[in-house]
């Protein structure tokens, strides 16, 4: 097991900067993501950890040994790819065994592990089958045993539930985590599922056009992005643009929005304000007039019933918010009524424009 | 299984317009001209000249009576394993580069070249190869302009002569059959086998030549059979020294015009064919 060390990293494909000065630490034994939209980079990212691809200038270290140009059959790592990739001549067993029989382990030695292996992903009796008899899930499952058996230094997994259906996804998720908790190796997956990011990882890393925009622990993206595309990207947020005034903006029209998480911003210049969806309350009377509380009027234009919760889009000049309310039974709004919206401070995020 | 016959044979009544074409052209331009030469194998003369004729069996037992149509048979099988051996040396390194190196443009370029002496005439290209492979050929110029001292290599009518030529008609065969298994195989399976650990040559040794065995093997009998029984190469290139199973029963046919015997070392040599190919077939099938 190791860490693994990103520094300064870029990579171009013609004009196209696929990596532009990547700076990121993956810490011994932690399960990180990689989030972007395609074309962020990632892949590209995860290719030069692993050593398919090498980057035009930074430095990539694995357990403190520079890797950056040592090719990957050399890297020790382990890694799951998005089609599987098992290979179809061969019998589960022997998949998994081919990393261990390259390096000419004896006989006995490959048995053993296989099967410690195969047992591990719960397909301990699958061994004599072929790939293509297996479902999805399973083969997803021996790709992963294929990854982990010899015992590499970084596990690499690019999109690797992409391609199962969501409730396979969700077992996939828990018993991916439950092995990577077991083994404790360090895992990087690249995603583009936001909810697989925030429900698998440590940490996150989200990038957008070659470049790395915020990384840190799930929470901390969600309830403090530093930009409005992490905000936008994981999870959802109502973005309020304007002028700061020094405890949150101005808005064109002269609301003013108080924000108590997020950078100190000079009075004046251009920003924006977050505010997630479920931290707004809704309610058709003015009520109590707290100035701390920030509060808007609008209309409901739409809603849309969920189950265990609503969704409603409210109308205020110009733009539509999204605001989620929990059912709890109470009744739901009718579109087309006015609403009075309220947020606290400590749920609006300020960000500087760019 | 047996709802794929059930579904296959309702389709057949409306695939049969589309079949009966094929099988009429087939019908009329092999079965019935084949069913001659078996008849024709089995006489003492041909029936076409007006002389009495009857049924022998012994053009098949000439075969067996000169043993010097089992050493040409023998001649001709080493060459068929010769050029088929040779073209798995040369056309599937060309696949792979086809298949897996270039892209674009340039891949249609180079497949273009491959498939080039397809559309040439055979004659045509035999007697190229003559040029160049004489003595004081075009191979010779070339090699003594650049080479300092004299040098006469003199290729022609020789064994060597007629693999090159053999080998140059047949090649783009096997780097056809070759480039279409190699570019279905997946890369990232070539990756995952990296990210294991192997070597660029352990992944082509585990992975891609078994995977890509289904298109060797169609290369190798579409190379083999033809090669066993050809006779203008060796006839052309190889002179004197060009003398095999084909050209023996080339002579039958054009020269020495005993139909019935060069009609039943036809079907002898069918015959040792299909043996082969049954034989090999399960092994092959096997390795793939």
């Amino acid at each position: 097991m190791a860490g693994v060390t990103v520094s300064n990293v870029s990579r171009s494909f013609g004009a196209h900067k696929a990596l532009d000065d990547v700076s990121i630490d993956f810490a011994d034994g932690g399960f990180y993501a990689l989030l972007g939209p395609s074309g962020s980079g990632k892949t590209t990212l995860l290719r030069q950890i692993a050593g398919f691809d090498f980057p035009d200038t930074g430095r990539i270290s694995i357990g403190g040994e520079s890797v950056e140009r040592v090719p990957v059959e050399k890297r020790r790592i382990g890694m799951v790819f998005q089609n599987y990739a098992l290979f179809p001549n061969m019998s589960v067993a022997d998949n998994v065994a081919f990393g261990l029989s390259v390096r000419g382990e004896a006989k006995t030695v490959i048995a053993t592990e296989v099967q410690r292996a195969l047992d591990l992903v719960q397909l301990g009796k699958l061994g004599g089958r072929k790939p293509h008899q297996l479902s999805g899930g399973q083969r997803q499952r021996v790709a992963l045993a294929r990854a982990i058996v010899t015992k590499p230094r970084v596990l690499l997994l690019d999109e690797p539930l992409g391609a199962l259906d969501k409730a396979l996804r969700v077992d996939m998720q828990i018993e991916l985590k439950r092995i990577q908790r077991e083994i404790g190796i360090t895992t990087i997956f690249v995603t583009h599922d936001q909810e697989e990011a925030l429900t698998m990882s440590d940490r996150i890393g989200i990038l957008r056009d070659g470049r790395l925009v915020q990384e840190g622990p799930p929470e901390e993206i969600y309830d403090r992005p530093k930009s409005e595309f992490a905000a936008t990207f994981l999870g959802d947020a109502n973005i309020f643009r304007g002028d700061a005034t020094g405890n949150g903006i101005r808005l064109a029209d002269g609301t003013a929005i108080a924000a108590g998480v997020g950078d100190r911003l000079a009075a004046g210049a251009k920003a924006s304000c977050a505010v997630r969806p479920e931290r707004i309350r809704i309610a058709t009377d003015a009520g109590t007039t707290d100035s701390n509380i920030n509060t808007l009027k609008g209309q409901v234009s739409k809603r849309i019933f969920a189950g265990n919760n609503s969704t409603y889009f409210v109308d205020r000049a110009g733009q539509t918010l999204k605001v989620i309310v929990q059912n709890t039974g109470a009744d739901l709004l009718a579109e087309g009524q006015d609403v009075v919206l309220r947020w606290s401070p400590e749920s609006t995020v300020l960000i500087a424009a760019g | 299984m047996a709802e794929g016959a059930a579904a296959s044979r309702g389709g057949l009544g409306k695939a049969l317009p589309l079949l009966a074409p094929a099988y009429l052209w087939l019908t009329v331009a092999i079965f019935l001209p084949l069913s001659a030469m078996v008849f024709f194998s089995f006489m003492t003369d041909l029936p076409l000249t007006g002389k009495p004729w009857a049924f022998t069996l012994g053009n098949y037992a000439a075969f067996f009576s000169q043993s010097l149509y089992l050493t040409l048979l023998l001649a001709s099988l080493r060459l068929g394993l010769e050029v088929t051996l040779w073209c798995v040396v040369i056309g599937y390194p060309a696949a792979y580069v086809l298949a897996k190196v270039l892209k674009g443009r340039s891949r249609e370029a180079i497949f273009l070249l491959v498939i080039l002496p397809f559309w040439s005439n055979g004659l045509v290209r035999i007697f190229s190869w003559a040029m160049v492979l004489r003595e004081g050929g075009i191979l010779d110029a070339a090699l003594n302009a650049v080479l300092p001292f004299k040098i006469n290599i003199d290729l022609m009518y020789s064994y060597p002569a007629v693999i090159i030529g053999l080998v140059h008609s047949y090649v783009p065969y096997m780097v056809l059959t070759c480039y279409l298994t190699l570019q279905a195989i997946d890369d990232s399976l070539i990756e995952a086998g990296r990210s294991l650990g192997a070597s660029r040559l352990q992944v082509l040794k585990r992975v891609i030549i078994p995977l890509s065995m289904p298109g060797l093997v169609a290369g190798a009998a579409l190379i083999f059979v033809p090669v066993v029984g050809s006779f203008m190469e060796p006839r052309i290139l190889g002179g004197r020294t060009g003398t095999f199973y084909g050209t023996v029963i080339e002579d039958q046919f054009v020269a020495v015009f005993n139909w019935p015997l060069g009609a039943a070392l036809s079907f002898i040599l069918l015959a040792v064919v299909l043996v082969i190919l049954a034989v090999a077939s399960p092994v092959l099938r096997r390795a793939a």
